[in-house]
């Protein structure tokens, strides 16, 4: 019977999911989802309908009504475009700057390599609060408070991208070929443009990925930064649900579905490399 | 005679060898591979230094003046007088606590399942993909919309949850109003945010343990839950420690889902008595609504000094535990 057994786990891992199993994973599915599925739900229906008991569990037909209203009581429009602008430049800053450093950490000797990569894995730690005071003064002085580049310029670098591409390129890049390219007579940018970039391209799609989300959804610096009138859409949320409105349930609940749905769109079209570069940056044994 | 003492240095027809190198090129050569690796991680290490290390070190400084949010560039020297005034400041102990508590309340609980969903991701699993991107969706939400639809499944009057309870005979509770009822329900908002994605993580690193190591468990008779306790936990402690690192690090700097919880415009006093104001929130109040950007420096520095003892204790659990286990 063990033996039966332990043949069966040899085969892939552990042995077949039992009922329970199913059982949990579709309950926390549900739970996982249900908040998602209701913002639709609530984005649909009345205003009216939303307050009253039992809670509505279908979706409405008050979607555009509700759009218009959400549209034009916070500037919604701009704020997808803010959004989409900022995490744009982000997530192109971040993905080039840390393939260059993670290439260099990953299969280039130079002296004090080890010291500065634990100096980035040590940065990881530091919390945003630590340096909003000092930017804030900064971007005061210069002007660019309520100017996208607040937002754009103290996020252009990730140690958890540099991190990232270090453990992707150890992997991925064989060192031979950087070798064997430099013998070839090959400079430090030959090889980087068509030895390394070619290889890293999957790596820098699943990090751009991580960090486009993580710059969509950023939420401290640019509330600090920025205001109502030019907001990512984070901001654009937070004055919608602030009670600086006749707050609407169903028009806020409009509001989370429409800075939501873009990046779930995107997880739905992506979601098995998103799922595979999550893992991928995590710690392993 | 005069020819035949130089033989080895007598040049035979011309062989035909590649051109030396130019002494430029093999120094340009050499600078390349030498000055390369430094030009790829500057530019990282430049943003760090402007946009990271500066504004760390330079908040301490702030904390140490008097600043006022509108006039930022005028500071006036007050020591530690920030300090002390948190120190004995009962909104300031009471956010202290509240972010501990929500931190507990929402970090353990969260792992702990984690833990137990990747057990059961790394079953043999119909539709393992769906279950994974399921799991993953809160992660893609925002801070805001997930509050604003968490703040109206817990409102008092028409949301779904007290409904839910209402129907259970469990009564209403006034989930934004009460001082546990509403650590629970934030700390329920990050809890629903990030377990799917600790899971994803840890599942990661089962898959890495060895399979031998199970056929040798359950060749000694060990039962899924003997398996999941003594191989799969101590095979992937370091996971687990960097989880543990990285969520307390979240859970110190908690800021968004406090601020709109609630829904009302007082979002940075964490409720009407401040009953889920946490650090975060206290030092945007500090700065922002009080306009005492020194304080608010105090505030994040005091925050810098809990998350390095929480760095240093997980070290000294990791150094006992090795210790204890002879190295």
């Amino acid at each position: 019977m063990a033996v039966n057994r332990a043949r069966r786990a040899g085969a892939r891992g552990l042995t077949g999911a039992g009922p329970f199993t199913y059982a949990v994973l579709v309950l926390v599915a549900v739970l996982s989802l249900f908040p998602l599925y209701w913002t639709l739900v609530g984005a649909s229906t009345s205003g009216s309908r939303i307050a009253q008991t039992p809670p509505p569990l279908l979706p409405g037909g008050s979607l555009w009504h509700n759009l218009d209203i959400a549209w034009n009581q916070v500037h919604m429009g701009r704020a997808l475009l803010n959004s989409v602008v900022v995490a744009g430049c982000v997530t192109a800053s971040t993905v080039l700057f840390a393939t260059l450093a993670g290439f260099a950490f990953a299969k280039l000797p130079f002296r004090g390599r080890n010291l500065l990569l634990s100096l980035v894995v040590a940065t990881m730690t530091v919390p945003a609060q630590l340096s909003v005071i000092p930017l804030y003064q900064i971007m005061a002085q210069l002007h660019w408070t309520d100017r996208l580049q607040s937002v754009i310029l103290p996020n252009l670098v990730a140690a958890f991208g540099v991190f990232f591409m270090r453990q992707f390129l150890s992997e991925a890049l064989p060192i031979d070929l950087v070798e064997a390219a430099r013998m070839d007579g090959a400079n430090s940018l030959r090889i980087l443009w068509s030895v390394v970039l070619p290889i890293a391209r999957p790596g820098m799609a699943v990090l751009g990925m991580l960090v486009f989300v993580q710059s969509w959804n950023d939420f401290f610096w640019p509330m600090i930064a920025l205001s109502q009138s030019n907001p990512t859409v984070q901001v654009a949320l937070a004055g919608l649900g602030g009670g600086s409105y006749d707050s609407d349930q169903a028009v806020i609940l409009t509001g989370s579905l429409l800075g939501t749905a873009p990046l779930l769109l995107v997880f739905a079209l992506l979601g098995r490399q998103v799922v595979g570069g999550i893992t991928a940056g995590a710690v392993k044994n | 005679m005069l020819d035949e003492a130089v033989p080895a240095t007598a040049p035979g027809p011309p062989r035909p060898a590649p051109p030396p190198p130019s002494p430029w090129r093999t120094r340009l050569y050499r600078w390349d591979l030498k000055a390369s690796p430094y030009l790829y991680v500057a530019p990282f290490f430049v943003c760090f230094l402007a946009f990271g290390l500066f504004p760390l070190i330079y908040t301490g400084w702030v904390s140490l003046h008097s600043v006022d949010l509108q006039t930022p560039d005028r500071m006036q020297w007050r020591g530690f007088d920030n300090y002390t005034r948190l120190f004995h400041d009962d909104l300031f102990r009471n956010a202290l606590r509240n972010t501990v508590t929500i931190g507990v309340l929402s970090t353990v609980p969260q792992l702990l399942m984690a833990l137990g969903l990747a057990h059961l991701l790394n079953y043999r699993l119909r539709g393992r993909g769906f279950f994974r991107i399921a799991m993953l969706a809160p992660y893609a939400t925002s801070i805001a919309a997930a509050t604003l639809v968490f703040t109206l499944l817990f409102g008092r009057d028409y949301g779904m949850i007290n409904w839910l309870l209402g129907h259970l005979g469990l009564g209403h509770v006034d989930w934004e109003g009460g001082t546990w009822s509403s650590r629970i329900a934030v700390s329920t908002i990050v809890t629903w945010r990030w377990t799917g994605y600790n899971a994803l993580i840890y599942l990661a690193a089962m898959q890495a343990v060895p399979h031998h190591l199970y056929e040798a468990a359950a060749l000694d008779g060990a039962n899924r839950w003997q398996q999941f306790r003594h191989v799969t936990v101590p095979s992937i402690r370091p996971t687990i420690l960097f989880t543990i690192v990285v969520s307390s690090i979240g859970a110190t700097q908690l800021f968004g889902e406090p601020l709109l919880f609630g829904g009302g415009a007082t979002g940075h006093s964490g409720g009407s008595a401040h009953q889920y104001q946490t650090l975060g929130l206290y030092l945007y109040d500090q700065g922002w609504y009080a306009f005492h950007l020194g304080r608010a420096a105090a505030v994040a520095w005091t925050m810098l000094l809990i998350l390095l003892a929480i760095g240093a204790l997980n070290l000294a659990l990791v150094r006992i535990r090795r210790a204890r286990n002879g190295g």
